[in-house]
């Protein structure tokens, strides 16, 4: 697994001023129909853009699919979209969330991965300098991940018809050997963990979309997730029962997800929850809850109690686990219930949200 | 963060929650006015802190629950015209008409747009000369403020493509027709803090002296809440009916005077209607004669809307304290959070809701032994 995963890999906005483009920018600044026409602008995308930020050996070929060795053993597959606004926001960009959030998807599922697969929506008049940082902001997370970008596709869409830039990507991975774990595997009196902070992701992009300034500015988590798993199931492996990423919806939807496909009881307690104090002023402001807001380079842990300390251990031991936290417990008692003891010493219920969190009236 | 860990220190709540339980040798019954209390009181566990018997009745103030369905209706009628930009506050989105709800017009193709102020919408106006843009102008004392302002600098600047629906509501009537109701059980009111932070706290003596209630002005963070309980709670058990201000750090008697005269210019008294509840004589603002031009009803012509309510909704009933959610026949079966019929399960805080989303799954007992079980 890769060693390289330090804070500093993960990428801030992009300074478009110093950019330079491969591309001949003097015929095309900006996105045009016949670049996902198949003709000679798409050709020149792939070979001017996409084969330098990602080459590979199963790239290279340019088939019309890579053709991968995998070993032998089981695969883990993920896909997911990518529709991100604003498309750069501080701490990361929708090419980093694309790659990492599939590289998270497959390594809380017990899999170490492999290759992503990348698929552009473009809307005509995307500024190509853009789609050139995004692109390297993809290669270099996939680098950081340890994982090849192997085949993709570009379309373009008019005008008006998307919103800059949708990517797709979908990853593979080999799940490793002598490792059980699974949203159903959640048992009574686990311990539960968090890797770190609450709520960076989405009150980033909540900030930066209402203009919100704080005294020290708060930034995506978006990182891969995959080094820091590795650590904990290289020395605990057996002693995990159950990962997942606390993305849409926030710790509170990963906990009522697992309890309920586990038919177990959650118990947290809230004063143990990590919120940093900016991501908590802004919270406050616009009526949030940091439980519902969106992460993405934290992971939920699900382990036997006695390996509980070592596991934690392992995880402030990584540059994307300083600030892990065990924050509650597996129960036996109200079972596909997540409940929570407040500051104050009291219970509540804390369930799934119908929607999205919308700011409060008062 | 000063001014939030201050408020939420859990041994001090814990002090205050055992003083309540030591002064507290009747049942009583305190109903919370307003909608972020009750969210405050949810979030933080503070009714599981009080003895039993100590029951908080959640009141009408949340803003998003009380906006009658008809004025929904109107909302999505103009919000899916053509050429017009609709602003509202985020949490009315969600809240359903006979229909659909804004989400859905939304995504039928209607410019619909989240606004933090209604300043905002002002200016949208502004960069958007060929739209109609309108705002939706609900609550209470609290946004009314900030809402009367957007009307009277869309004035200033002679924008003829701003107006806005206006659906305010007033505390002191609602306090009233509570009060007034046969079969009433509520017995203290803890009376709103941001709303009394506008209005001042001078409505309220006489609604004291009338129906003998005490009436304690009160903040949002658990501290503040457990002290308005505990105050209204003395004065029940000293037989006693004052007007108290527990929110002292932001409420003034008087309030804030440039505010109440922007109010009194822009906005005049008007009958409202309430979700669940009814009509309520003298209850809400409306534009005044100088602001109607920039009334959103007059400029759609929204006469023909005519919406009634359902007659199997006794939301009215919960809010008095009449009734438990559970005993009104629709509880679950015709109305759910996700078709709500009443004001109560519109927005998570009502109490149908609440009671609809943890009561089916776990009783009280459950819920205190569950901390036993606390990591």
């Amino acid at each position: 697994m890769p060693e390289n995963l330090e804070l500093d890999a993960v990428p801030g906005v992009p300074d478009f001023s110093g950019w330079s483009c491969p591309l001949p920018l003097a015929d095309y600044p900006n996105i045009v129909m016949g670049h996902g026409g198949g003709g000679r602008l798409g050709n020149e995308l792939v070979e001017h853009l996409f084969l330098p930020a990602f080459r590979n050996a199963a790239l290279e070929n340019l088939g019309d699919a890579a053709v991968l060795d995998l070993g032998a053993g089981r695969i883990a597959m993920s896909t997911d979209s990518f529709v991100v606004q604003p498309l750069f926001f501080p701490g990361g960009s929708i090419g980093a969330l694309a790659v990492n959030g599939t590289v998270n998807d497959l390594a809380v599922s017990g899999a170490v991965p492999k290759f992503l697969t990348a698929g552009f929506i473009l809307e005509e008049g995307f500024p190509l300098s853009q789609l050139a940082a995004i692109v390297q902001e993809m290669a270099s997370s996939a680098a950081a991940a340890g994982v090849q970008i192997v085949t993709g596709d570009t379309k373009v869409v008019e005008r008006g018809h998307g919103d800059g830039c949708y990517i797709n990507t979908a990853g593979v991975g080999v799940l490793r050997e002598g490792i059980s774990v699974g949203p159903h595997r959640a048992q009574p009196g686990d311990a539960i963990l968090v890797s770190g902070t609450l709520g960076d992701h989405g009150m980033a992009i909540m900030s930066v979309r209402e203009g919100l300034e704080f005294e020290s500015q708060i930034r995506s988590d978006c990182a891969a997730l995959n080094g820091l798993i590795a650590n904990v199931l290289d020395v605990c492996g057996q002693a995990v029962h159950a990962m997942r990423d606390p993305t849409r919806g926030g710790l509170a939807s990963t906990l009522n997800e697992i309890a309920q496909a586990s038919d177990v009881g959650m118990m947290i307690d809230e004063p143990s929850l990590p919120v940093r104090p900016e991501v908590q002023s802004a919270c406050e402001l616009l009526g949030f809850d940091p439980v519902y807001v969106a992460n993405e380079g934290k992971v939920v842990f699900f382990v036997a109690p006695e390996a509980a300390g070592d596991v934690l251990a392992i995880l402030r031991a990584h540059p994307l686990g300083r600030d892990a936290a065990r924050i509650g417990t597996v129960t036996a008692e109200h079972k596909r219930m997540l409940v929570a003891r407040t500051a104050m010493g009291a219970n509540r219920v804390i369930s799934i949200q119908i929607g999205e969190q919308l700011p409060r009236i008062c | 963060m000063k001014y939030l860990t201050e408020f939420r220190d859990g041994e001090v709540a814990q002090r205050i929650a055992r003083e309540i339980r030591q002064i507290t040798t009747k049942p009583w019954k305190i109903m919370e006015v307003c909608g972020g209390q009750t969210h405050s009181i949810i979030k933080n566990g503070i009714d599981q802190m009080l003895p039993p018997g100590l029951e908080m009745v959640h009141g009408p103030g949340c803003p998003v629950c009380v906006t009658p369905l008809e004025l929904i209706d109107k909302a999505l009628a103009i919000a899916s015209q053509p050429g017009v930009m609709f602003c509202s506050f985020g949490d009315m989105l969600r809240v359903p008409g006979t229909e659909c709800d804004l989400f859905q017009v939304k995504g039928r193709g209607g410019d619909v747009r989240v606004v933090y102020s209604p300043l905002d919408a002002v200016d949208l106006a502004v960069k958007n000369p060929d739209k109609q843009v309108v705002f939706f102008g609900v609550g209470f004392e609290t946004t009314a403020p900030a809402n009367a302002m957007s009307v009277h600098v869309a004035k200033r600047r002679g924008l003829k493509n701003f107006s806005m629906l206006v659906s305010h509501v007033l505390v002191p009537p609602a306090i009233e027709a509570i009060m007034s109701s046969p079969g009433n059980q509520v017995q203290a009111f803890l009376a709103a803090g941001h709303v009394c932070s506008v209005m001042g706290y001078w409505e309220y003596p006489p609604i004291a002296d009338k129906y003998e209630i005490p009436i304690v002005v009160t903040g949002f963070e658990p501290l503040d809440l457990l002290d308005g309980i505990r105050r209204a709670v003395l004065q029940l058990e000293h037989g006693e009916h004052r007007v108290e201000n527990a929110y002292e750090r932001i409420v003034t008697y008087a309030g804030n005077l440039p505010a109440q005269k922007l109010l009194a210019e822009v906005f005049e008294i008007t009958d409202r209607a309430w979700r669940g509840i009814g009509v309520i004589p003298r209850s809400g603002w409306r534009l005044s004669p100088a602001y109607r031009d920039f009334d959103a009803e007059e400029r759609f012509q929204l006469s023909n809307i005519r919406t009634v309510e359902s007659p199997l909704c006794r939301a009215g009933d919960v809010l008095r304290g009449v009734i438990k959610p559970a005993q009104c026949s629709a509880f679950g079966k015709e109305c759910s959070p996700r078709h709500p019929l009443g004001a109560t399960m519109v927005s998570s805080e009502g109490a149908c809701a609440a009671y609809f989303n943890y009561g089916r799954f776990i009783s009280a007992d459950q819920l205190a032994s569950a901390g036993a079980a606390r990591a």
